[in-house]
């Protein structure tokens, strides 16, 4: 198990040095940030002084050397635009699109396994195939158009709730909420309902799957058998077999709810890592970039990590080893 | 190889001709009313898109055909100085958005379809080289391949455009990086069952050449999953490809695919003027929708398992 850790540990540590890379060399290759932050009427000694001063006239291994080294310190570099640390920048947003991320996996999980095993037991009712049909429109929904609907809808038809912003926050253990404040809630409603769209489409047929194949198994005619009712057949037995796989996508799923939030806090506006994203390629603010990436990408591997780790302790079938770095 | 793979069906017709395989793969695949409804979508949105310049009220590109007094029309209202009617509005350049969902949706499938196309090439050669040749080829690929696939498409595609920059070509590239990798797990894991099977082992008997082992016998066996996840693909790359014109991104302003059309709109969605948005994503979803609704259907059709 320890070992099996270790190696996991290992390939992470791997991985998030090439992506750093990779990362570092893709983003060395924007244009010259130097037009766009130096005064067009500064002279060439200015334009020489600036970039000095930014370090960019280094070649760049070394500027990878400095910036890994830097790095490990927890030092990412300065915003070009802002002239504050980057790794600052991206952890004051972060607290936003974790809540909307969390927000969008509660609300897809509390649906989506309900209705995913409606969906199971009576694949050939009404109910079933309705569900069925949602969760392909789920899928076929673009996210960003959906967005632009409940916009049109909910604020500038029904004027219900706040197209834009992250309303009135409170501070939970340090961190700034919105979900605890009424003005908060309405305004996570519908970004949150908006990303976790997909999710709960892809919820409702992974379970609706596991559901029919768990129904047909032995031991759920064996427990049927035994007389005991529907509701501990379906909540104990089948619920129970059927969310070892369900648990390891939600894990890994939360990752990539965290990068399509770069969309959706597009759309409301939301103030979170991804509008900040978005916002930095746009004004070529390549430490902002650098560090996000870094930051999204240490996130995704300890996420896989920790998927990894615990599915082995929660499925005794998984051999360990044999199938490390694979899902 | 590119010959091969180049006409893999990603739209499949219910093909007329005599040769049974496929009349009876027409007929299961008919068997799904849903799945016809889809198709019949499919090839009627394929149709106007293809014939966009014949169909369009007007050019959509064309800065002379347009009248900026025209500008944000609602659905229905005449020109001012025409008298023609806009049947879906216009948007804030005065440009008919029916014209420009019809060329929206033909840049749109062309850049799914292209990028499809060539991501499926790739991975195929690189999954059949995964698997034939095993050891480091197959660990060095599978690897990449696996490293990447732990990362969302939409994050890899954005980094790649923030690189690149903007234009038709380049997000083709984006869309054929993030999906080369699905093509070569598919067909390297179908490779692998297919090598275990008799047929092969009958193909190496006869000591055929390799190239026509592995092109003649090997490949065509792997097709079947192989166009079910194209189809697939191809409903994920027009999504991807909108979200990224959306994010502004994609593709320029000069050459609107559907996604540019409904980011364009986004601004004077809280004005009420809700068309200019709202007609282009419902174009983008009956597209989506009908592809999905195919290849659901397509992949039940393919799948051995299913075989009453």
């Amino acid at each position: 198990m320890l070992a099996f850790a270790i190696r996991r540990f290992g390939q992470s540590l791997f991985v998030l040095v090439v992506m750093s890379f990779l990362v570092f060399l893709g983003v060395y290759a924007i244009g010259n940030p130097i037009e766009l932050l130096v005064n067009p009427q500064a002279d060439e000694a200015e334009r020489v002084r600036a970039t000095a001063a930014l370090g960019l006239d280094k070649p760049m291994l070394e500027q990878y050397a400095t910036f890994l080294v830097r790095g490990v310190q927890g030092d990412l570099g300065r915003s070009f635009v802002f002239n504050v640390p980057a790794i600052q920048l991206i952890l004051a947003k972060l607290p936003a699109t974790l809540e909307l991320a969390l927000a969008a996996m509660v609300i897809a999980i509390a649906l989506g396994i309900p209705l995913g095993l409606i969906a199971g037991l009576r694949p050939d009712s009404f109910v079933g195939r309705t569900i069925m049909a949602g969760s392909i429109l789920g899928f076929s929904l673009p996210t960003f158009w959906v967005g632009l609907v409940l916009i049109m809808l909910f604020s500038v038809h029904l004027g219900w709730l706040p197209p834009n912003g992250r309303g009135q926050t409170v501070m939970l253990l340090g961190i700034p909420v919105s979900f605890l404040t009424w003005d908060g809630l309405q305004h996570l409603a519908m970004p949150a309902l908006n990303l976790a769209l997909f999710k709960l489409s892809l919820l409702i047929r992974l379970t609706r799957a596991s559901t029919r194949e768990a129904v047909l198994q032995d031991y759920v005619k064996f427990a049927r058998a035994k007389g005991l009712g529907p509701g501990r057949v379906i909540g104990v037995h089948v619920l129970k077999n059927i969310l070892i796989p369900i648990v390891t996508v939600i894990g890994l799923e939360l990752g990539s709810v965290i990068a399509f939030a770069i969309i959706t806090e597009s759309i409301f506006a939301w103030p979170g890592t991804g509008k900040l994203l978005i916002d930095s390629i746009n004004q070529l603010d390549r430490p902002v970039i650098v560090a996000y990436l870094l930051v999204i990408v240490a996130i995704f591997i300890t996420i896989n990590f920790v998927v990894d780790v615990l599915y082995s302790v929660l499925d005794p079938r998984v051999r360990l080893g044999a199938t490390a770095g694979a899902h | 190889m590119g010959i091969i793979t180049g006409d893999a069906p990603t739209r499949p017709q219910p093909a007329p001709a005599a040769e049974s395989p496929w009349r009876r793969f027409a007929s299961e695949f008919a068997e799904s009313r849903l799945a016809l409804l889809g198709l019949a979508m499919l090839v009627v949105i394929v149709g106007l898109a293809l014939a966009a310049p014949l169909v369009s009220p007007q050019n959509p590109y064309d800065l002379a055909q347009l009248d900026i007094m025209d500008s944000k029309l609602p659905p229905g209202e005449h020109s001012a100085a025409t008298g023609k009617s806009y049947l879906l509005g216009t948007d804030d350049q005065g440009r008919d958005m029916l014209s420009g969902i019809f060329y929206g949706i033909r840049i749109s499938l062309f850049v799914g379809v292209t990028s499809t196309v060539i991501a499926l090439s790739l991975g195929l050669a690189l999954g059949l080289a995964a698997a034939y040749f095993g050891g480091r080829i197959d660990a060095l690929i599978m690897r990449i391949a696996d490293i990447q696939l732990s990362f969302p498409a939409i994050l890899i595609a954005l980094v790649l455009l923030a690189v690149l920059g903007q234009g038709v070509d380049k997000i083709i590239v984006a869309l054929v990086t993030v999906q080369w990798a699905y093509y070569a797990r598919t067909v390297r894991s179908s490779a692998l069952v297919e090598r275990q099977k008799e047929y092969m082992e009958a193909a190496q008997v006869l000591a055929l050449s390799r190239p026509r082992i592995v092109f003649r016998h090997l490949l065509p066996n792997c097709l079947p999953p192989l166009i079910v996840v194209a189809t697939v693909q191809v409903a994920h790359a027009i999504q991807l490809e909108a979200a990224l014109s959306f994010l502004g991104l994609g593709l320029p302003i000069t050459e609107p695919s559907i996604g540019l059309l409904i980011s364009n709109g986004f601004q004077y969605l809280l004005s009420g003027k809700y068309w200019i948005s709202f007609y282009p994503g419902l174009a983008l979803l009956l597209t989506i929708v009908a592809i999905n609704l195919v290849a659901d259907q397509l992949r039940d059709v393919l799948n051995p398992r299913l075989k009453k």
